[in-house]
This record gives C-alpha cells, sequence and structure tokens, in this order.
C-alpha cells in the first residue's frame, strides 16, 4: 500500500448509510430485498469501517447487489467474482470482503473458482444466493434446480441432476458451511454475523425466492404451515430437534441418521449438533431430497460446520515478510545487475 | 595465443543433441564466456516440445544457436558456420541449418548402428561414412570413449560419466576460440557445490575437451574473433522473459506500488511466472490461479485493492481472458496483460514463435474495447518495452498489452542495464481524500482522459464499479443511447490521446526519404535490421522503421509511410501489421510472411529487399 491511511477508531455509520442513491431494479416481491436488508442492519453492528467494506458480485439480478451499498463495490463478470475478491483479499487482507453470487454464477460458470477460492480459504464472506433458476436471463434451469424441472430450457424437464450446494463447499475443504434463507430475518443476522467472525472462507447458502421465475421454491420451509415439519434449525451443542410442538427429533444410527419422536427417545439420546465435527456435517448436508436417500429429512439451516484453518492471504503475506527478512528489501540496482556483469571500456 | 588463428568478424554455432545431452547448458555457458569476454552475442535455443522424448529420436533434438561476434550482432544467425552434433539425430534436424562448406563436430559414438536406426536413416547408411558430407568440413570425435578414458578410475558410473561429455565438446569449442575456462569451471563449482567428485568430473572434461584441441593432430582451424566495439558501459546477458520480470519489478518499485501477478503455467511464459515468484523480498505478490480466467480476474481485484497488477500467458490462455479484459477496459483500472505470442491457433506450437496475435490484442474483443498495445523488439528491450506498458497503464488507468513472443522470451543478448535512477517516473493517477460532504465521481477525468484510482480504505471514497455501461462522470448504470455512444468515443478518445506522450516514430536505418521502408514490429527487429544494413552496404535506397506501439500508433507515423515509394511490412504471420497500416493509413504496403514457427532469415528479408528494390 502506498497511501497511508489512516488508524482510527472505527466510525460508527447505521444502516441509512449504506443505502445508495441507485434506484433498485430487482421485482417487487423477489426474495433479495430481504436479504439487502438484513446486511444493511447488521453490517453497522460488526465493528467494520465502512470504508473497508467491498462488496464483489458476479453477473445475475442477485450480483446487482453492490449498486445498492454505499460502500466500496464491484460488478464484476459471470462467474468470476470470487476470483475478482480473491486478488483483493490476498492484496489487501485488512478489508473486509463480501462475495455476492448466484447459484448460476458460483456454481455453473464460475464452478472453477467457487471451489478453489473454498480450498485456499480466504477470509472471505459468501452470500449465494441460491433461487434454483436464472433469474436474470429469465428463468432458465440452474445447477441447483430440481430433476424434472419445466423451464423455457427444458420444456420436457431437466435431466440434470443437481448440485448438493453445501455438500459441494464441505467437498471442497470449505471451512464454514451455512444455511439460512431469505423470509427468516432474525437466522439471517445471526449467521451473517458468525459468517463475519469466522476467518476463512464463510459461506452462507440463502434460499431466495424468485418470485417472478421460481416462485415457491422453497415454500415448504419458509410458509408457516409446513416450516416447522420441513426445517432443522441447527444451533451447536444442542440436541437435533424440530416440529410444531419439538415433538421431532434426530439421532444417529451409527451413520445412518433416523427421525424419531421425542415421546419415545429421550433427548439426551439426539444427534447433539457439533459444528466441528466434519463426518456429521457431511451427514448433514445429506439431508437433501435429491433421491439419495430413501427417507425424508428436514431441511437444516443454520451452521453445518466451522474449522479453523490458516486463510490465504496471511500465508501469501507471511511468505513475502518472510523473504524480506531473510534476505533482506530487495535491491532494484542490484536486481538489474544481476550475477555476472563486464564492463566495456571507452 | 597461437598465429596461425583465422580472424573472422563473427562465428555462428549450433549445438544440438538429445534433450538429455545438456545443449541448453553447453550453449549458454558458452555464451556467457564470449560475451565477458566481449563479444557482442545473439542465442537462440529451439527445444523439443516434449519434455521427455524418446532418447535420440528426431523428436527428442534439442538445439542452441548463437551468434557472436566483434561487430554489433542482431540476431542469433541465420544459417551456422559451425554445428555441434551429439547423435544422428541432431545432424539430421539441423544439417539444412549449416551453411555450405561449414563444419561439422560430431560425437562419432552417437553415429551407431541403434542411434542411426532411431535418426530413420536406411539401412546400412551412417552419413559420416558415406561422403554424403563432403561439402562440409567434418570433425569426427569420439566423445563418449575421450570422456571415459578421462574419468577412468574417478569412481563415477557410467551414467553420470555419460552426463559430463557435453563438457568436453564445450572444452574444444572453447580450444577452437581460445576462450578462457574460469567462468564455466565457476559455474560448476556453484551448480554442484554439494557433489565435489561431480565438480572434479566435469572441470576435468572440461579441460581434457580444451587439451584435445592441442595434442591432437586436428586438422581444425583455431579461429580469433575479437572483442566488439560496442557502447562503452557495464553489460549483463539476458533473456526476454527475466528482463520482462524485472521491468515489472522495476516500474512497481518506482511507482511507489506493490507488483501482483496473476498468471496460469503456459509456455513460453511461464517463466515470468516463475522468475517474479523469485522477487517475493521485493514484496512481489505472485499468484498462480486455477485458470487463466482467474489469473486475470485476480488481477483485476488487486488492481481495485491498489496494487500494479499484471497477467502473462500465451495464445490460449489470452483467448480466456478476453471476457475479463473488457471488464478493465470498462472498469479503465491499471492492468498490463502479458502475451509471450506462440504458434496458433489453438494450441498450435507451443515451444515456437509466431507473431499472430496482434490483431487478438488490438481487437479482440466484444464490444467497441480499444486499449494500448505495446511490443518488445528484442530480449532486452522486453525491460524498457514492459515498463512503457507499466507507466502507461498506471498513469492513463487502462489495461495495456504487452506483447512479447517465444522467440525473445528465450532468445538471449547482453544488455547494458540501466541504474534505477536512469528509470523514468511513474506517477500513480490516485484519487485523494475530498473534503467533508462533497460526492466523489468515480468517472470524472483528467486531461489525460483517465479517471482516477481510488482505492478502498479511503473514507468518502466509496463507489461502485462494473461492467455495465457508465454514465458520464457518476459511474452509474446508464442505457441512454447518447450516453453509450458518447462513452464509447470517449474510451477510444482516452487511448488515442496516449499518442500524445510516447515517442515519435524514427527510422531506425536508412534515408528518410526514398524508395523502400521496410517496417517491422516485435522480434523481428534484429533480422531486419541485419538485413537492411546488408542491402544500405550494397547501395539499395532502402531504410527500416520498427514500430513498438502499436496502438496508439505515433503521431507521425502515416507521415513517415508517406516518404517511401514502397513498403515492405514482414511479419512471422499472414499479414497483420500490413492490414493495419492499409486500413489506417491507405498505405501501399506490402506483406512478406513467414509462418513456420522460426524467425526469418536476414538472408531471406535481403533477398526480398533486393528484388523489391528492382521492381
Ligand atoms: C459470459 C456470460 N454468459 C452468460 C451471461 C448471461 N447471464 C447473465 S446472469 C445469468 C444467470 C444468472 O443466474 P444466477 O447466477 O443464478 O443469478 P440470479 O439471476 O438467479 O440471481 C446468465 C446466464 C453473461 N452475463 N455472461
Ligand atoms: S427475476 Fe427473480 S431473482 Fe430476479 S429480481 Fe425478479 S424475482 Fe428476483
Ligand atoms: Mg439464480
Amino acid at each position: 500500500m502506498s497511501i497511508a491511511i489512516e488508524e482510527k477508531e472505527p466510525v460508527a455509520f447505521t444502516s441509512k448509510d449504506l443505502v445508495t442513491d441507485q434506484d433498485i431494479r430487482w421485482c417487487p416481491g423477489c426474495g433479495d430485498y430481504s436479504i439487502l436488508k438484513q446486511v444493511q442492519t447488521v453490517l453497522p453492528e460488526m465493528g467494520l469501517k465502512k470504508e473497508e467494506i467491498v462488496f464483489i458480485s458476479g453477473i445475475g439480478c442477485s450480483s446487482r447487489f453492490p449498486y445498492y451499498m454505499e460502500t466500496y463495490g464491484m460488478h464484476s463478470i459471470h462467474g468470476r467474482a470470487t476470483a475478482v475478491a480473491s486478488g483483493l483479499k490476498a492484496t489487501r487482507p485488512e478489508l473486509s470482503v463480501w462475495v455476492i453470487t448466484g447459484d448460476g454464477d458460483s456454481m455453473s460458470i464460475g464452478g472453477n473458482h467457487f471451489i478453489h477460492m473454498l480450498r485456499r480459504n480466504f477470509n472471505l464472506n459468501v452470500l449465494l444466493f441460491n433461487n434454483e433458476i436464472y433469474g436474470l436471463t429469465k428463468g432458465q434451469y440452474s445447477p441447483t434446480s430440481e430433476l424434472g424441472k419445466v423451464t423455457k430450457s427444458t420444456p420436457m424437464g431437466s435431466i440434470d441432476h443437481p448440485f448438493n450446494p453445501l455438500a459441494l463447499v464441505l467437498g471442497a475443504e470449505g471451512t464454514f458451511v451455512s444455511r439460512t434463507m431469505d423470509r427468516d430475518p432474525i437466522h439471517m443476522r445471526t449467521i451473517l454475523k458468525r459468517a463475519n467472525e469466522h476467518q476463512g472462507t464463510s459461506l452462507v447458502e440463502i434460499y431466495q425466492n424468485c418470485n417472478v421465475f421460481n416462485d415457491g421454491a422453497f415454500e415448504i420451509f419458509t410458509e408457516k404451515s409446513s416450516k416447522a415439519q420441513q426445517t432443522l434449525m441447527v444451533e451447536n451443542g444442542q440436541p437435533l430437534i424440530f416440529g410444531a410442538t419439538k415433538e421431532k427429533g434426530i439421532v444417529l444410527d451409527g451413520f445412518h441418521p433416523r427421525v424419531v419422536n421425542l415421546e419415545n427417545v429421550s433427548t439426551n439420546d439426539l444427534w447433539i449438533h457439533d459444528e466441528r465435527d466434519r463426518v456429521k456435517a457431511g451427514i448433514l448436508t445429506r439431508f437433501f431430497d435429491d433421491g439419495s436417500s430413501v427417507e425424508h429429512y428436514p431441511r437444516p439451516f443454520g451452521v453445518f460446520y466451522v474449522e479453523d484453518r490458516f486463510t490465504y492471504e496471511t500465508a501469501f503475506q507471511a511468505q513475502i515478510q518472510h523473504a524480506i527478512e531473510t534476505k533482506g528489501k530487495g535491491n532494484l540496482d542490484a536486481l538489474l545487475k544481476g550475477n555476472s556483469t563486464w564492463e566495456v571500456k571507452a | 595465443m597461437d598465429n596461425n588463428q583465422l580472424l573472422a568478424v563473427d562465428a555462428t554455432i549450433l549445438f544440438a543433441g538429445d534433450s538429455g545431452d545438456g545443449i541448453q547448458l553447453t550453449g549458454s555457458q558458452f555464451t556467457t564466456t564470449t560475451a565477458l569476454y566481449g563479444n557482442d552475442v545473439s542465442t537462440f535455443p529451439n527445444f523439443p516440445a516434449e519434455i521427455r522424448a524418446p532418447q535420440g529420436t528426431l523428436a527428442g533434438v534439442s538445439g542452441f544457436q548463437l551468434k557472436f561476434g566483434s561487430e554489433e550482432i542482431y540476431t542469433p544467425g541465420d544459417q551456422s558456420d559451425y554445428l555441434v552434433v551429439m547423435n544422428a539425430a541432431a545432424l539430421k534436424a539441423n544439417l539444412k541449418q549449416l551453411k555450405a562448406g561449414g563444419t561439422i563436430i560430431a560425437n562419432s559414438e552417437g553415429f551407431d548402428p541403434k542411434n542411426l536406426r532411431l535418426a530413420k536413416y536406411p539401412e546400412g547408411i551412417n552419413p559420416l561414412e558415406d561422403g554424403s558430407l563432403d561439402g562440409y568440413k567434418l570433425f569426427k570425435i569420439d566423445v563418449t570413449k575421450l570422456t571415459k578414458a578421462t574419468l577412468e578410475g574417478s569412481g563415477l558410473g557410467t551414467k553420470e560419466i555419460d552426463r559430463t561429455k557435453n563438457m568436453f565438446v564445450l572444452g574444444f569449442i572453447y580450444w577452437i576460440f581460445n576462450r578462457p575456462l574460469d567462468t564455466t569451471i565457476k559455474f560448476i563449482e556453484q551448480q554442484f557445490a554439494k557433489r565435489p567428485e561431480i565438480v572434479e568430473a566435469n572441470i576435468k572434461t572440461l579441460k581434457a575437451g580444451f587439451h584435445y584441441g592441442d595434442t591432437t593432430e586436428t586438422l581444425m582451424q583455431r579461429v580469433q574473433v575479437r572483442p566488439a566495439q560496442i557502447a562503452p558501459g557495464v553489460y549483463r546477458n539476458i533473456n526476454g522473459n527475466p528482463a520482462t520480470a524485472i521491468g515489472l519489478v522495476a516500474a512497481a518499485e518506482k511507482a511507489g506500488l506493490k507488483l501482483y501477478l496473476g498468471s496460469y503455467p503456459i509456455t513460453p511464459a511461464s517463466d515470468i511466472l516463475h522468475e517474479l515468484s523469485k522477487y517475493k523480498n521485493f514484496g512481489v505478490q505472485t499468484f498462480q490461479a486455477e485458470d487463466e480466467i482467474a489469473a486475470i480476474c485476480s488481477a483485476i481485484g488487486a488492481s481495485f485493492g491498489g496494487s500494479l497488477a499484471v497477467t502473462t500467458s500465451s495464445g490460449p490462455g489470452i483467448a480466456l481472458k478476453t471476457e475479463a479484459i473488457g471488464l478493465a477496459i470498462m472498469l479503465e483500472l491499471p492492468l498490463v496483460i502479458i502475451n509471450v505470442q506462440r504458434g496458433g491457433p489453438s494450441t498450435g506450437l507451443p515451444t515456437k514463435t509466431e507473431q499472430a496475435d496482434l490483431l487478438q490484442a488490438v481487437y479482440g474483443r466484444n464490444g467497441e474495447a480499444p486499449l494500448p498495445v505495446i511490443a518488445a523488439q528484442t530480449p532486452s528491450d522486453c525491460f524498457a518495452a514492459v515498463y512503457e506498458a507499466c507507466r502507461i497503464a498506471v498513469e492513463h488507468s487502462t489495461p495495456v498489452f504487452f506483447l512479447s513472443d517465444g522467440y525473445l522470451a528465450n532468445g538471449a543478448e547482453p544488455w547494458r542495464f540501466p541504474s534505477s535512477s536512469d528509470l523514468p517516473a511513474i506517477t500513480p493517477n490516485f484519487a485523494k481524500p475530498l473534503p467533508e460532504g462533497e460526492k466523489f465521481l468515480p468517472y470524472l477525468r483528467d486531461e489525460k482522459l483517465a479517471r482516477k484510482w481510488a482505492i478502498p480504505g479511503i473514507k468518502g471514497l466509496e463507489h461502485r464499479i462494473g461492467g455495465l455501461e457508465k454514465e458520464h462522470e457518476t459511474g452509474n448504470i446508464s442505457y441512454d443511447p447518447d450516453n453509450h455512444e458518447f462513452m464509447v468515443k470517449l474510451r477510444a478518445e482516452k487511448i488515442q490521446k496516449i499518442a500524445d506522450t510516447i515517442p515519435l516514430q524514427t527510422i531506425d536505418n536508412g534515408p528518410s526519404k526514398g524508395k523502400l521502408l521496410v517496417v517491422g514490429w516485435g522480434s523481428t527487429y534484429g533480422s531486419i535490421k541485419t538485413a537492411v544494413k546488408m542491402a544500405l552496404a550494397e547501395g539499395y535506397e532502402v531504410a527500416h522503421a520498427h514500430i513498438r506501439y502499436l496502438q496508439p500508433f505515433p503521431k507521425n507515423l502515416g507521415e513517415v509511410l508517406k516518404n517511401y515509394e514502397q513498403i515492405l511490412v514482414p511479419e512471422m504471420n499472414n499479414g497483420q501489421l500490413v492490414r493495419m497500416l492499409r486500413d489506417q493509413f491507405l498505405a501501399p504496403a506490402e506483406g512478406f510472411n513467414k509462418i513456420k514457427g522460426m524467425p526469418f532469415s536476414s538472408e531471406e528479408l535481403f533477398q526480398k529487399i533486393k528484388l523489391m528494390s528492382q521492381l
């Protein structure tokens, strides 16, 4: 860095300070509004300096997000936000960098950068707006659309087996694996805060309703009538319990999860959620009716998995520091001169 | 020094052998030694595409050509005076590169039935024995046997002994030109510092090769090539890729910026990544990305963050970066995109050179997306040219294309390197914090039409940029038709305005008006320079101009072209610059094209100049 930035106490800012003068172009009723609202609500509570916050997005409805945040931001190209953010974070570790991406942006065109960002573990907060559809291009199926999905490009139904995003994230060595939804603001805010606290790539999958091209995709998880039966809110150290009257739970039978009725089973025997247990996190990501299991499980929300691993940018800058300490700060004239020279006399 | 040495102005040697024979090392050792002695020198390695092609086969032949002299040398030579071959395949692959009457030094053991078969000579035919080389001076040396005899009792195994045989050859060549052994001895000592027995064996073999010349009754003529009258100063030897790497480090340091390289390995560009990765103590940040798209996108992120960001690649990788280059043009952020060109299209000829990506650099994007394009002319010129690319990127807030090629990347020449204080200043166009309450306009422009570089971390400069069309000054998204047309023209004008800051086109050699102007760009510099020199010496009215700034062109280029009746544009492609010259200046330019993955020889250019001059 060549510009000296004064070290000051973070100047408090409010949600209002994060609103830009740009008209929001999302369709009325789109789940993206809620996500924008929650982000603007929690950011001021994170102890960050506003000028050190950067939002980087790809392309998609969701990726318009940076235009609505009065912070530094870049609306990049389709699928590449993760790569742009990687370069920014590697070189400016002190910044708070947020990646905004869609299901197509991150897992279709940007699949490669997505997995490599995860394994490298940059300290980024990644908000994956999953609406199981291509919104911006007006409704083609996406890598997360369910099998048989009828869209403009799949009139006879999709024959693509969908991605299970969190299983992918875990498989790609992600160190913070979580899920929330647009219709549960309180839950989303909690997860966003947790994501920000984590040192490493914090992946937050957000179920986001596209009310124009895929309305109701997550209805059973968000609607009052079904939410309690179909969702499982996981919390570290707590037993896995769900149901309208908290009447159901999950036990682990070896590696096999089973839904039980708490009339017959004591809560002491239930699966206790442990965010640090990678194997169990893997099982949790499989609570995902994609045909891989005959049993039906409620869909988990919350933080599935957390791992402490060094961040890429720390190691990246540490090597440079180490080189300077061991070899001494590079001398340009010595570099120009090289190892062997000769003189031609006049 | 004995007095029956022949005096020569220059000499060209081509070392060739199996890729395991240490040919590259032999060639570069001779280069260093003769450069230290005071010759001007130019080199070009020619290695096989396969890493470990089968031993003894034509596909496995590795070559290293160098020309050195007591006059200025601009190319590694057309055909060679000396062809040193370690086996039959090396002879077969390179004989056409030897001048009529030239000297062949052959390792006779490499012509046993097995090697002859691998080199696909007909059964029972050995070119060393059948008189087919009568038009050359042939020296057969059983290098393998002599090396074995030298190292008898050294305790080394056959394989290790065999590996030193290139030192015997090198020693013999040193004897021919009477060059001191000390530089190579020092090199061997450093290279094998951990294995004294290997050091000893190599030195012994090197000396044996040298003494072989003295003690045997060889009819080999010794040759004296005196030191060159080159500009006084301190010199070093340098290849194009390291020169590029150093140029980037220098530019970053002079600009007060941190260098960032995002790259994905590809021949022949990888060495820039390797080289820069060694310079972490200069604060250099190198990132080997998962692909070329990530490489450039990470560089765009780094540039947004305030680093001097660079991405390096070659043809196929550049193709992948195309969309992101367009983004950088819209973002108007500094970025240097380096294309070390190779033969195309597609995977093409990875280890061969070509200049076929010029139009890709100038035009190859969706939309109206101009950017500056600069090309290096010689290996050492990569330094100055990439430095200039950085200056333009940083001062004009734009991505810049820097074109090198395989020939420059791997070729080497002596370089009178500058001192850091001689390098021109580079002044980043940073935005300063604004008075409280004032709104930052990210697309407000200065007199160069460049926008300010406002990096995250500065209070009050928060802003959003992106690939959607921008409203003038505010940078807000705009779909307004008039604004779009205005912005397209403004971005073009901004690039055009760079011509105000670059040098005018000069004539490198020859009259400033006349019959014929040879116009080149990039790595054809040396061949054209030599050919035009030859033509001028024979009284032809011909001049040479070499274009470094390919977009925008120097302001006077059109005028310069008008001063000649004919314009010849030699290119290692199917005619690219020639189209641009015709297009922009309606100039009567004629192409002369070679698309063989090999540089022009000065001779073929000279012949073409002669032909044109007689028209
Ligand atoms: C290189 C490229 N290919 C295709 C497109 C067209 N495109 C824009 S957004 C999009 C899909 C967006 O889907 P998603 O990432 O799920 O975002 P959403 O709109 O659903 O939020 C596509 C195919 C593009 N902008 N760039
Ligand atoms: S198309 Fe769907 S995702 Fe896009 S803005 Fe409209 S509702 Fe939201
Ligand atoms: Mg989507």
